[in-house]
């Protein structure tokens, strides 16, 4: 283990030396590498080369100066990939304490290493850089990845702990700051009261998602969750809402001169921008979607169209002084719901990973440039500021949790606990907004902007560390009891059995929500936009070739799952077949734990995971598939076993006709390919899952089933409206099993793909089927050609 | 509140079952309107087809088991008090409820006991009040991965009906169960916050 540990740190070793070579190098080389110099390089490379006038060539020459810039970037960006690769080889460490600490020591690291060679670091972040490069992909990622369905049903709570609780903060800690100026002893007393606001709007953003990853391990509840992924969408927002209404309010020098109107005007502004910019966001979300529609044949540029919308949602509204953030957030949830059922499957995954490569990139850089102000001489230490500053932020920060939460919590269906609330304040990490606005103050109107400075990092390394690596157990500690570790076989199968069972239920029950008028934007969804903004259907493919496709999976499939079932592991000697009472001795009993915790099925999360860092790993998929392979194999054997069902009776022909309802085919292909995808390897065991599984009910159970009403549903469940083409009659009894087993065949993944949206994107299966099936059952009822059985079919 | 009073009125027997459930008239109210939604074609009746439309319930483990448990002696479809006395199981349990109680009463469905009964017949599925080493594999199967052998489930399912088992007849008893989970919180693991 500790070896694991040491191993990344070799080619850190590698790599700092390369660093510390170039820059020593880059020194002497140097003259004074400025912003000025910078443009002026390839002036400068062409005039020097024009103006010495040697007879000879060099061989060798070493011309830094070029490439600096893009040099130290591209390093540094290495540099924190690395010591990410390292952070998550030992792979407890996730867990522990959030990626931005490893990010800020990296900064540190380097910013030592430009300190220690005395070399002037690239200038990277000024104001432009920061607005117009920098933060949107940022804000992008977070948008896109939203999971939208929780993040509504919170809205409410969401807007009010978000909103209000910026600016109550902003304007808490400002205050309490001018205060704590006033005091002549601090020697503060220079800074007014809008320094100081605009001091306390800038420190409160928070940057909570750092610490999603923390609370994985310990698994919070879903609406606690929503409320700390909404506040940081939000908060980035608001805070450079604030931060600009601030700054504009400061340049206007008169401060007596700024009368109540101005600040009704503010407060107005506030709100126009807020607005404005979502709007903007929403309009350009639909174009982008719309767009999306007609790019069959060029899915090459499916993600730049994706990527370039979005922040020309965001310039747009930044022309207009509106809020960019806010645009480009809603423009990202709007666009993300058409876009991902227009684009063609490579797009998909390029959209996704380049978009969290993206906000790596920027957050690394950001990070990084923390680092480097950190190590270096332009700081201002102020004791009093200081540690009023970070007492302020925790102060203010409980009280706007403790009282926003105690007034919403009336409205609330579902109140949050006092434990909630605990963890909510304690997850108030700052990160890199924070120091970015902090950095970008404008020297001119802020004479002390270096104590600012200071401060900001100060908390911000503060909550980071400190915060960061104790909210962990903290959550820990208030959500899981403690129980005893000793536990029988029989607990460990009971608990888990439960944990499953409290999950189903869980499902069973749904989650509430304010009904109508999410059913109003859903109707209205599938009436009017999901018409312009989607796709027809691709067209159909023969049948008989899908046929044939899907065969061939299938039978590999049975092939793999068989050869998986038979392989064997070593098992302990003494635990063979016991009949009667043998006493096994402890160590058997331990691996039998053992053996039970490391393999017995996880519970479905319904918190979604989401990452900052990467995309969530596969490991739910390969689970579903294996619970849907079983159910397939179950179903699969108990039908071999005779043409009379396990549940009595005999399948009829009759039935059998119903497999061959036609059914148009567009997407399936597609669908199988993103389930593939998402079932990480190209298996198409997905289909297995088909979900004969509903088939599949109880074969222990007694009644009579009509095996149409158990095959009719699993085509309700087709997503997507894709119902395929299937126009194989089969009327004897030899093709029925077959035709069973090839229906089944065709039972493409969308149920798989489906049963995973409902993990990834929270997107209700059941709703989406409810109108699928009724669109289903609409086109199929012209095709039926005989009565029966179901009353499914008979509606609609 | 209007929509709610319309749509309690609507709820047929919503006073017998609010007493015998105790659910507060809000969650009736909701589970009435998922129930509803769950029908899709407004029969007024779940059949085993409208629970298997939930796509999460596909990816349980356990999913045909619970499924199973919403159709008690073998009918084919679940009405709404049904539904609603399957749910009242997983009802937080609250202090005043025990306290209040009168004892002459039948226990409340979401009672210590009765969630214990409940996940009982899950595994017992012949249901002849005890879980045979068989069920319990069977049990074993469906929540483990496929990389464990048959072998080793076999002796797992053994123990774990040797540690249950006192009197000795090769199968666990209910209460044999419910003294083997008396360690467990049942109350706090089979309570679900939003069914309140």
């Amino acid at each position: 283990m500790g070896f694991q540990v040491f191993v990344p740190f070799c080619p850190w070793k590698v790599l700092l030396l390369l660093v510390a070579l170039k820059c020593s190098e880059a020194t002497s080389d140097l003259n004074e590498s400025t912003n000025a110099t910078a443009q002026h390089e390839p002036n400068v490379r062409f005039a020097a080369a024009s103006s010495e006038p040697d007879e000879k060539i060099s061989v060798f020459a070493l011309d830094y100066d070029y490439v600096q810039i893009p040099y130290e970037v591209t390093l540094w960006i290495l540099l924190a990939s690395l010591a990410k690769i390292g952070f998550h080889l030992y792979h407890r460490l996730p867990g522990l304490m959030p990626e931005s600490c490893l990010l800020i020591i990296v900064g540190a690291l380097v910013g030592a290493i430009i300190f220690g060679t005395d070399h002037k670091s690239p200038p990277v972040m000024d104001s432009n850089i920061y607005f117009l490069y920098l933060l949107p992909p940022i804000i992008l990622e977070g948008g896109y990845f939203m999971p939208t369905r929780p993040f509504f049903e919170n809205i409410g709570s969401i807007l009010w702990w978000a909103g209000l609780g910026a600016l109550i903060n902003a304007f808490g800690i400002g205050l309490s700051l001018y205060l704590i100026c006033q005091i002549k002893a601090f020697g503060l007393s220079d800074i007014n009261l809008l320094q100081n606001l605009l001091f306390g709007s800038l420190i409160s953003s928070v940057d909570p998602v750092a610490v999603l990853a923390v609370f994985e391990e310990a698994r919070v509840n879903e609406p606690l969750y929503m409320m700390i992924f909404g506040e940081a969408l939000l908060n980035d927002g608001i805070s450079v809402v604030l931060y600009n209404i601030l700054i504009a309010f400061t340049k206007m020098h008169k401060f007596e001169a700024i009368k109540p109107v101005d600040i009704l005007a503010g407060c107005a502004r506030f709100i126009i921008v807020g607005l404005g910019g979502v709007f903007f966001g929403i309009v350009f979300g639909f174009i982008s979607a719309f767009i999306t529609r007609f790019t069959q044949n060029i899915s090459a540029i499916e993600p730049l169209i994706v990527f370039m919308f979005s922040y020309l949602s965001y310039l747009a509204a930044e022309t207009l002084y509106l809020s960019g953030i806010l645009a480009i957030t809603a423009c990202a949830v709007t666009m993300k719901k058409y876009v991902e059922e227009n684009v063609s499957q490579t797009s998909y995954t390029t959209i996704k990973y380049f978009m969290k490569m993206l906000s790596s990139v920027s957050e690394t850089l950001i990070f990084i440039f923390m680092g480097v102000s950190t190590v270096g001489k332009n700081h201002e230490w102020n004791w009093a500021f200081v540690c009023f500053t970070l007492a302020f932020c925790q102060i203010w920060r409980a009280i706007s949790v403790f009282a926003l939460f105690y007034v919403s919590n009336q409205f609330r269906t579902f109140p949050f606990s006092i434990k909630d609330q605990c963890i909510i304040f304690y997850s108030g990490v700052r990160g890199a907004g924070s120091f970015s606005l902090a950095f970008l103050l404008p020297l001119s109107l802020f004479p002390r902007k270096k104590m600012f400075v200071t401060a900001t990092l100060v908390v911000i390394y503060f909550t980071v560390f400190i915060q960061g690596i104790t909210i962990g157990p903290l959550v820990r500690y208030l959500g899981v009891k403690k129980t005893n570790k000793k536990e029988s076989i029989n607990e460990e199968l009971h608990i888990r059995l439960m944990d499953h069972l409290k999950a189903g239920i869980e499902d069973v029950c749904g989650q509430w929500s304010h009904y109508q008028v999410r059913d109003k934007f859903k109707k209205f969804d599938h009436r009017y936009l999901r018409k312009i903004l989607i796709r027809k259907n691709l067209p159909k493919s023969s049948i008989v070739s899908l046929y044939k496709k899907l065969e061939m999976k299938q039978a590999i499939e049975m092939v793999e799952t068989g050869i998986l079932n038979s392989t064997s592991f070593s098992i302990p000697h003494q635990a063979q077949r016991i009949q009667g009472t043998k006493r096994l001795s402890p160590e058997d009993v331990e691996s039998m734990r053992d053996i039970l915790t490391r393999n017995m099925y996880q519970v479905r999360q319904r918190t979604l995971s989401y990452n900052k860092y990467n995309l969530k790993p596969q490991t739910s998929e390969k689970q579903a598939k294996e619970i849907l392979t079983r159910r397939y194999n179950t179903l699969r054997d108990s039908m071999r076993k005779g043409h009379s069902l396990p549940w009595g009776k005999p399948a009829d022909t009759k039935n059998i006709r119903y497999l061959s309802f036609p059914y148009s085919n567009p997407q399936p292909t597609r669908r199988d390919l993103r389930a593939e995808e998402l079932a990480d390897n190209s298996s198409s065991d997905s289909d297995l899952s088909f979900i004969m599984f509903n088939a599949n009910s109880q074969t222990r159970s007694l009644q009579e089933r009509q095996l149409i009403q158990e095959i009719i549903p699993m085509k309700n469940l087709n997503r997507g409206g894709k119902p395929s083409n299937f126009g194989y009659p089969r009327s004897t009894s030899q093709e029925e099993r077959v035709g069973r087993g090839r229906w089944a065949a065709l039972r493409p993944k969308p149920l798989f793909h489906s049963v995973d949206e409902e993990y990834e994107s929270g997107a209700e299966s059941e709703e989406e089927a409810s109108t699928i099936g009724s669109r289903w059952s609409a086109e199929h009822r012209r095709r039926r050609d005989h009565r029966s059985h179901s009353p499914l079919l008979q509606k609609k | 509140m209007g929509s709610h009073s319309s749509a309690a009125a609507r709820i047929p027997d919503s006073d017998d079952i609010r007493r015998e459930t105790g659910f507060s008239q809000a969650s009736l109210v909701r589970l009435y309107h998922r129930f509803r939604s769950l029908d899709r074609n407004k029969k007024g009746y779940l059949s085993r087809a409208d629970l298997q439309q939930i796509g999460a319930l596909a990816v349980n483990p356990l999913g045909d088991r619970i499924i199973d448990s919403f159709f008690p002696d073998g009918s084919l479809q679940v009405d709404f008090p049904g539904f609603v006395r399957v749910l009242a199981h997983f009802r937080p349990v609250n202090d005043e409820d025990t306290r209040t109680r009168d004892p002459k009463e039948p226990e409340p469905l979401n009672s210590r006991m009765n969630k214990l009964r409940f996940a009982f017949q899950l595994y017992d599925q012949d249901r002849d009040g005890k879980i045979s080493q068989q069920e319990m594999l069977q049990v074993l199967r469906l929540m483990v991965g496929v990389q464990v052998t048959e072998e080793q489930l076999e002796s797992i399912a053994d123990r774990t009906v040797q540690e249950a088992d006192e009197d000795g007849d090769g199968a666990v008893s209910f209460l044999e169960f419910t003294k083997s989970l008396e360690k467990m919180n049942i109350e706090q693991k089979m309570s679900i916050r939003i069914l309140k």
